[in-house]
């Protein structure tokens, strides 16, 4: 499963640095961030609830890029 | 301005004002010591926040963390100095904070810019129930229903025009700027806005397999395909910093033990500002930020002209094209054939063409359209059976009860008739009908008005040899190419051997240069994904051809696919004179400071200055409308 949020995110190397963070979150297939639309993709892995995996996500972004934002 | 960067403003200016009272007004030492710490902390407090948090989350080499560094050590050095001087700290987070907030502003103003150009989602669609305009989500309406475009709206999914008579502006899909008419009949693709009249749409495709939703898709995936120097910057940096912090920490011990051991004064003050500002200088932002911005701006840009760029890599792999190969049909000439002659004809060359018509109704190769068209009116396609298509050659079937077939001079000798060659230029469509031959007809292509141009530019672009790929005739595909300027035909192709003609072509490529083909997205799928480059023409509303392609031209010019080169050609220059430039001023600010040439002032002005010019050399990226 597919979806997409928006974000906010300052610096396209801190988009690069949030999509790798993502993507190494557990329950994300892939994960793809566009700096130019603002916005995040994420591909889920089979049966993951998309509510927990994207607060994890989210933790991991603001690991990575503290002034980062995904609006849930 | 965001709110964010209007607080980070506010911030700068109070502690600019704290930074230059304490700085020009003559003042107790203590009284101006606390307005240095006052400006210091409203400046730098994010910066030594999120330094903290980093080496909390174990990402410790990171700007803030080389900024906090850098900084705090300066103050401590001044106290242990007592010399009361704390300007160069404050000032040191000052201007970093402030080539922060351009960068920042610089950026969001580009990528809305951008955005805003690009913004062809529509929010809604029109139903009319009971009278009245009810709004809709785009997602919920059913194939076959009617909607209702209003003037000013975007077309929210593609269909055929029932009711109304309106101009269209295709801008934001092929950058053209000439606005489209349409009335009752016409074929609309979602995207455009509507600006004239109300229209009453028949929709024939679900919002999600509309025009408009496969190129957001396609650019939204875009990131996904990193090119080779963002990931070069992305590695870079995670062995730049960390090695950067190592060598300042050797910069501050070794040399003071190497002179305490050899007897000298260590001067440690000395060595550790040294460090220190060498610290400040080595920030990588110029690079980690202009880099990705460039790709951004150069994709962006393409975009806004309607040249789709898929990835960053293929931005990369387009400006090192040097062989670029077209399919005829579609790409260089109309694709519009006409009947032009009919020879040789036993029978009336109105019945001819309707046996031919019939035979070919059930293709939609563009020969077959012309074929119809010159017919006439609507074909009774009951009369037909028995339809057998036979790639490359032609069709058999029967009409009426006789067997008519229609192809080349392949078709005409597998069925063993005798058959007469034709002098005019043009594709030859030879029948036979009951196995007897009864002439034949003359079928010429357009060329497009710019393909000579466009061949030119390509030229003046670098691109060393050009290839035209047809499954036409010799005689006709040299007629085309001898107009044209094309430096190669390979005619008389079956759709499978261009695939291999390609592939021979690929393999005569020069190392480290790039083959593009160009196709118009109809029966080439297996060679755009093939080449190096795909890149599909007029691919609006052809779903195979936006898959299967690298690069999609949202109009069929072919000016566009030179436009394309440059346009990579100058984003990939940017990239290239911003690595160069920002690596070759850091390494010589490095070299003056561990020499003791430089100071902290100087360091922060290089690298707040070379990281606002590789920022603005970027956003460069982003003018290409008049290459």
């Amino acid at each position: 499963m597919k979806k997409t949020y928006p974000i906010e995110v300052d610096c396209a190397n801190c988009a690069n640095l949030m999509e790798d963070a993502a993507k190494k979150t557990e329950g994300v297939a892939d994960a793809v961030v566009n700096f130019m639309t603002q916005k995040m993709t994420v591909e889920f892995a089979d049966g993951q609830d998309p509510k927990t995996v994207m607060k994890a996500v989210l933790k991991n972004c603001k690991k990575v890029e503290d002034d980062c934002e995904i609006y849930l | 301005m965001t709110k964010k960067q209007k607080k980070m403003l506010y911030r700068i200016l109070a502690a600019a004002v704290l930074f230059l009272a304490a700085k020009l007004i003559p003042l107790p030492a203590p009284v101006s010591a606390a307005l240095y710490f006052a400006a210091y902390l409203t400046v730098g407090c994010d910066i030594l926040r999120k330094a903290w948090k980093g080496i909390c989350n174990r990402q410790v080499f990171d700007e803030n963390f080389l900024m906090a560094v850098a900084t705090v050590g300066a103050i401590a050095l001044a106290l242990y100095e007592r010399s009361g001087d704390y300007s160069e700290a404050v000032a040191v987070m000052l201007f970093y904070q402030i080539g922060e907030l351009f960068q920042s502003y610089a950026v969001g103003k580009s990528r809305r810019s951008i955005t805003a150009l690009m913004d062809i989602r529509p929010d809604y669609a029109n139903i009319e129930r009971d009278g009245k305009l009810e709004q809709v989500d785009p997602d919920d309406v059913a194939v076959g229903t009617v909607i209702t475009v209003q003037p000013g709206e975007k077309v929210p999914i593609d269909g055929v025009v029932e009711d109304g008579v309106s101009t269209l502006n295709t801008a934001a899909l092929t950058g053209e700027s000439l606005p489209r008419d349409v009335s009752a009949g016409d074929e609309i693709i979602s995207g455009c806005i509507n600006m004239t009249g109300v229209l009453k749409v028949h929709t024939t495709k679900a919002f999600g397999e509309s025009t408009v939703s496969k190129i957001l898709e396609l650019m939204e995936n875009s990131s996904s395909h990193k090119s080779r120097s963002e990931s070069f910057i992305s590695r870079f940096a995670k062995v730049y910093t960390p090695a950067v912090c190592y060598s300042a920490l050797a910069l501050a011990i070794l040399p003071p033990l190497a002179l305490t051991v050899s007897g000298a004064d260590a001067d440690w003050g000395t060595w550790v500002y040294r460090a220190l500002t060498f610290l400040v200088i080595s920030c990588p932002c110029a690079l980690v930020i202009s880099i990705p911005l460039s790709f951004f701006a150069g994709l962006g840009g393409a975009g806004k002209e309607g040249v789709l760029i898929k990835g960053s890599n293929y931005l990369e792999a387009l400006s090192q094209t040097k062989t670029v190969v077209f399919d005829k049909t579609g790409t260089l000439t109309q694709g519009v054939f006409e009947v032009s002659a009919v020879h040789h004809s036993p029978m009336a060359q109105e019945k001819l063409l309707e046996y031919a018509a019939l035979a070919e109704c059930a293709s939609s190769h563009p020969i077959s359209k012309s074929l119809q068209k010159a017919a006439g009116g609507a074909l009774d396609r009951s009369r037909v059976t028995d339809i057998q298509e036979h790639s490359g050659r032609g069709v058999t079937a029967v009409v009426d009860g006789v067997t008519v077939a229609a192809g080349n001079g392949k078709l005409m000798e597998e069925l063993g008739v005798a058959w007469h060659e034709c002098h005019s230029v043009g594709t030859i469509v030879h029948i036979a009908v009951n196995g007897e031959y009864a002439g034949h007809i003359v079928i010429s292509d357009v060329e497009k008005p710019h393909s000579r141009d466009a061949i030119a530019a390509l030229k003046a672009a670098g691109v060393t040899k050009t290839v035209m790929l047809t499954g036409d005739i010799q005689k006709v595909a040299d007629y085309v190419a001898r107009d044209l300027g094309v430096d190669e035909v390979r005619a008389e192709l079956l759709p499978a051997d261009k695939v291999a003609r390609v592939e021979e072509l690929l393999k005569a490529e020069p190392e480290g240069a790039k083959l593009a083909f160009v196709g118009d997205g109809i029966n080439d799928a297996p060679v755009l994904s093939r080449a190096d480059i795909g890149i599909a023409m007029g691919a609006m509303g052809s779903d195979a051809a936006i898959e299967a392609a690298d690069v999609v031209l949202m109009d069929d010019d072919p000016m566009k696919i030179a436009k394309a080169i440059k346009i990579s050609r100058k984003c990939i220059r940017i990239v290239h004179e911003n690595i160069v430039f920002s690596l070759g001023v850091k390494l010589l600010c490095l070299l003056l400071v561990a020499l003791g040439f430089a100071n902290m002032w100087m360091g922060i002005f290089a690298d707040v200055g070379v990281m606002v010019l590789a920022v603005l050399n970027a956003i460069r990226a982003l003018r290409v409308h008049d290459l």
